[in-house]
């Protein structure tokens, strides 16, 4: 029995993992060169408690299930998970009603742990809002998570338990001959019993092709500041949702930056690639933040980015199964909170009339990455001692060591954002102005190349271009 | 974990933490470098354009040269290369390293903190558009050309005006890259005018004043930027142009490097160390010299800087106590920048000063007593001030103001 996924992004990832607890072959297909550079590279990151999801929906259903799954599978697959909680805030009485409109619905939904603090409150669990606040929404079992990490993390436990992952490999089209689907890629045929599709953005084209109806999804853009001022808050900031959503919101990272936005612009569907910034979404990004929390220091950007929310017209994720083929559409939010859950209930669903057994050796742990910084000297003394390249800083803001760099090559990076998205080198605040030259060196050594060769991410990022003479 | 300890420990061997060997090493002091890259010399290493050493060496040398006969002037020093300072603890007096040779907890009865700049990337900006490679700060641009011999591209736009846009504005031409411009959003350059001649006069390259950019495209690699004139800090839409280009060198500002001690020693808005003209922090056995302090336009400066903070600092560590402060400066009218923030006027000083905006004969004023004027004042270029105090009080609150008499 074979099966594929297309797109390892959160989804593909762990639905790709799921499928290897038990006696099934399976192979993932990413176009991109690297795992969860899809939607799952821009987000907000959170595990959302789940009290925003009207009741009757699959949000509903998977939000808060996904979320509490993310334990174990942190533990497990040693990604970063911090527990720190959420706020809604609410600035006037009508919004103190949908306050308690969500109270009740979370706890429709299964959330623990809700609670309206009042002003006060409100204060002491984060000093720097604006006083201008009367009431807030407290959600303690809501988190954050580097996404991408939990993608990797998913896809090499996969590896390792014996998936195959065909990175660079984009799927043209899938065909269905005598109960087989044909994946046509830009690297070859490839012959399955059953296509798992994760495609993101695309999985509506990709439904289409087999000739699968799905309402059509058009990419909604959110725009980001990420900035160097650690401490600003402690928890995830909301404002009141609105009909346009859950709003600009603040919060910090598991890297200890804070994270100003989602903006929220529709784009037709031709746009699927626009992860532009904008002049009036930066702009907005400053006032919206800056209202819920005036301390929000914008001198002190690192970047900007923007990442595309594959939205329908019902708001909804649509899980589609048409034979042997299951078709997972509109991955919009809290599609990052769920994805455990999804993951679960789709393996279950395609094998369930079969008789396939569970793997006696599945192994669920992923072994977690060298990171010198997090030790204590006496860790850090015996970890030199066996290799030294552990010793060598080459990453002045978060002080990464060559030898978590070559880690990082070892565990697939191949190019600097591969790196970057492993390591956090060149994450910073001086964005690889120091480390970038060192890192390439690295890259020359363990992988062969050339400067020429090296890329930032795409296939034309070229870094440098020839000899100076 | 293995234990030294040393009377100073400087922090950084650029051109201030060399200076800070040389001070501390006239007072017969054991002194320990640390420097995290495998040599001395810090930013001078890639600098191989000249302009180098007029005021301490008398002649015009290039980086790698003035670092090479600065290193002539030391006497034996230990030296620890390769190595991180992780933490600084001033309550203890230690500090905590880690190399290919493990990990070292040093006790300093000095500390002189020399670690120089870091520049602001062009991410830092909020400038609209893609991400795409092809996006240089003008430090790694000039390390890839100078030290790595690899070309950036071929059709570059440079934003901003500080020096080491410009002198990669030559640098580049001379390597066959086609400079289309530099672009500054301020209505005044931000780099020395010699620089402004002899990198983009002598070479064609048109300066664009009150111009930035506006959008970045492409997606891999840089495709061009779209330009436009600003006004009042916005950008004038009908003034919108696009540049094609596969490069972009960013000279968008030095930033004082003190994440290492920016929770303990008090720092300027600028995010600089707050010393006095003894070059002591308001940590007693805490000194800082060089780009940390403020940003230099000459390395001459730093390395002087370094050498008092050397001195200082050996005192101290011999049990001496450094008189009294007297004197608190702050910035008044027209005054963008001050090296020292106290006064202890024991001796004559040098004091630092740039001007908020370029003005026509100028005249400086601490207090109501006036202490210099210049004919022309630019942002660019700073000032220096002998600060005297046979001559003027330096006690108490000092306003340092610069007010311009007559236009140019
Ligand atoms: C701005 C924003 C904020 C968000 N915030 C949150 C949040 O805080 N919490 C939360 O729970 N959710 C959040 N989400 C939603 C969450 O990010 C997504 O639900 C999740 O990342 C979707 O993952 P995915 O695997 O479905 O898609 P992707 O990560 O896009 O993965 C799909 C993969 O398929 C690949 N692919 C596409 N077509 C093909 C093809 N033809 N052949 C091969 N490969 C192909 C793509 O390259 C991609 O890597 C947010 C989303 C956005 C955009
Ligand atoms: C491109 C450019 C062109 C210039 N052109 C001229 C010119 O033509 N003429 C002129 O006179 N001046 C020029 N200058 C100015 C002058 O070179 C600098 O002001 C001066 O060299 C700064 O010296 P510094 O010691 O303060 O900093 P740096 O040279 O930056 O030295 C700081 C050192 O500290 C080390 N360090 C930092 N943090 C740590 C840590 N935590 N642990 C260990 N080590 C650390 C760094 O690796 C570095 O070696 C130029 C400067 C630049 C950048």
């Amino acid at each position: 029995m074979k099966v594929a996924v297309i797109g390892a992004g959160i989804v593909g990832s762990l639905i790709a993992r799921e499928f290897t607890k038990y006696e099934i072959d399976v192979e993932v297909f990413e176009k991109l060169p690297d795992v969860g550079w899809g939607i799952t590279k821009a987000n907000s990151g959170i595990l959302h408690a789940g009290y925003d999801d009207e009741p009757g929906t699959l949000r509903a259903k998977y939000c808060a299930k996904g979320n509490e799954m993310y334990d174990r599978l942190s533990k497990d697959l040693n990604f970063e998970l911090k527990r720190i909680g959420s706020l809604v805030l609410a600035f006037s009485e009508e919004e103190l009603n949908i306050l308690k409109e969500l109270e009740k619905r979370g706890k429709d939904n299964g959330v623990k742990g809700l609670k309206i603090l009042n002003r006060i409150e409100s204060l002491e669990v984060e000093p720097n809002l604006s006083r201008e606040v009367i009431s807030a929404l407290y959600a303690p079992s809501a988190g954050i998570i580097a996404p991408w990490e939990a993608a990797q993390a998913a896809i090499e436990n996969a590896v390792e338990n014996g998936a195959m992952l065909h990175l660079s490999t984009e799927i043209k089209n899938i065909s269905n001959e005598n109960n087989q689907y044909v994946l046509d890629t830009s690297n070859g045929e490839f012959q399955f019993d059953m296509v798992i599709n994760a495609a993101g953005l695309w999985a509506d084209d990709l439904a289409e092709k087999t000739g699968v109806k799905v309402s059509p999804l058009h990419p909604r853009r959110g725009e980001y500041i990420l900035l160097d001022q650690p401490g600003v808050v402690r928890t995830v900031i909301f404002p009141t949702p609105s009909e346009a959503g859950k709003g600009i919101l603040v919060l910090p990272t598991v890297h200890d930056t804070v994270l100003l936005g989602p903006t929220s612009q529709d784009l037709p569907p031709t746009q699927k690639e626009s992860t532009k910034t904008t002049f009036d979404g930066l702009s907005k990004i400053v006032k919206s933040a800056q209202k819920l929390v005036p301390a929000v220091n914008i001198s002190k950007t690192i970047r900007t980015f923007a990442g595309l929310r594959p939205e329908n017209d019902i708001k909804d994720f649509v899980l589609k199964r048409e034979g042997n083929m299951m078709h997972v559409v509109a991955t919009r939010s809290p599609g990052l909170s769920s994805a455990p859950a999804i993951a679960k209930d789709i393996v279950n669903d395609m094998l369930g009339d079969l008789e396939i057994k569970k793997r006696s050796d599945f192994n669920p742990h992923r072994a977690p990455l060298v990171k010198v910084i997090e030790m204590s000297d006496k860790e850090r003394e015996n970890i030199i001692a066996k290799n030294p390249s552990y010793g060598r800083v080459i990453c002045r803001c978060n002080h990464v060591t060559e030898g978590e760099v070559v880690d990082a090559i070892r565990h697939g990076a191949r190019t600097l954002d591969g790196i970057k998205f492993r390591t956090t080198a060149m994450f910073g605040r001086c964005q690889g102005s120091f480390c970038t030259v060192k890192i390439m060196k690295i890259m020359k050594r363990e992988l062969g190349k050339n400067y020429e060769e090296i890329r930032k991410n795409l296939p034309n990022s070229q870094i440098v271009d020839g000899d100076v003479r | 974990m293995k234990k030294l300890k040393y009377d100073v420990v400087v922090l950084g061997g650029g051109a201030a933490g060399m200076g800070a060997i040389n001070g501390a090493l006239s007072q017969n002091v054991s002194v320990l470098l640390i420097e995290r890259e495998a040599s001395t010399g810090g930013v001078l290493n890639q600098c191989i354009h000249n302009g180098f050493g007029v005021h301490v060496f008398k002649q015009e040398l290039s980086g790698p040269e003035y670092h090479e006969m600065y290193m002539e002037k030391l006497s034996r020093f230990d030296a620890m290369y390769e190595t991180t300072v992780l933490n600084v603890d001033v309550k203890s007096n230690t500090l905590n390293t880690i190399s290919i040779s493990g990990v070292y907890e040093i006790k300093y009865g000095s500390l002189v903190l020399a670690t120089g700049a870091r520049e602001r990337p062009f991410e830092a900006l909020r400038i609209p558009g893609y991400r795409p490679a092809g996006v240089f700060t003008a430090g790694l641009a000039q390390h890839f050309v100078n030290l790595e011999n690899r070309l950036p591209g071929h059709k570059a736009v440079i934003v901003g005006s500080g020096d080491i846009g410009l002198i990669m504005a030559r640098r580049l031409t001379l390597e066959g890259v086609e400079v289309e411009g530099v672009y500054e959003i301020m209505p005044y350059q931000g780099g020395l005018t010699r620089n402004i001649v002899q990198c983009l006069d002598d070479f064609n390259i048109p300066l664009h004043l009150s111009t930035s950019i506006v959008e970045v495209h492409g997606k891999d690699r840089l495709e061009g930027v779209t330009v436009a004139k600003f006004e009042n800090g916005h950008p004038v839409r009908k003034t919108e142009r696009f540049v094609k280009c596969d490069t972009l060198v960013a000279s968008v500002g030095l930033i004082p490097e003190n994440d290492l001690v920016n929770e303990t020693i008090e720092l300027s808005d600028g995010s600089g160390a707050n010393v006095d003209d003894l070059m002591r922090t308001n940590i007693y056995n805490v000194f800082a010299a060089g780009n940390n302090v403020c940003i230099h336009d000459l390395v001459d400066f730093a390395a002087v800087e370094g050498e008092i903070a050397g001195k200082n600092a050996a005192h101290v560590a011999k049990g001496k106590e450094l008189p009294e402060r007297m004197g608190i400066l702050k910035k008044g009218e027209g005054v963008g920048l001050l090296s020292t923030k106290y006064t202890i006027a024991a001796e004559p000083f040098k004091l630092f000063v740039r001007v908020k905006k370029p003005m026509g004969t100028t005249i400086l004023r601490l207090n109501d007593q006036k202490i210099k004027t210049v004919l022309a004042a630019k942002p660019s270029e700073m000032i220096e001030v002998k600060m005297d105090p046979s001559r003027y009080n330096m006690k108490g609150n000092l306003i340092l103001s610069a007010m311009e008499v007559d236009k140019i």
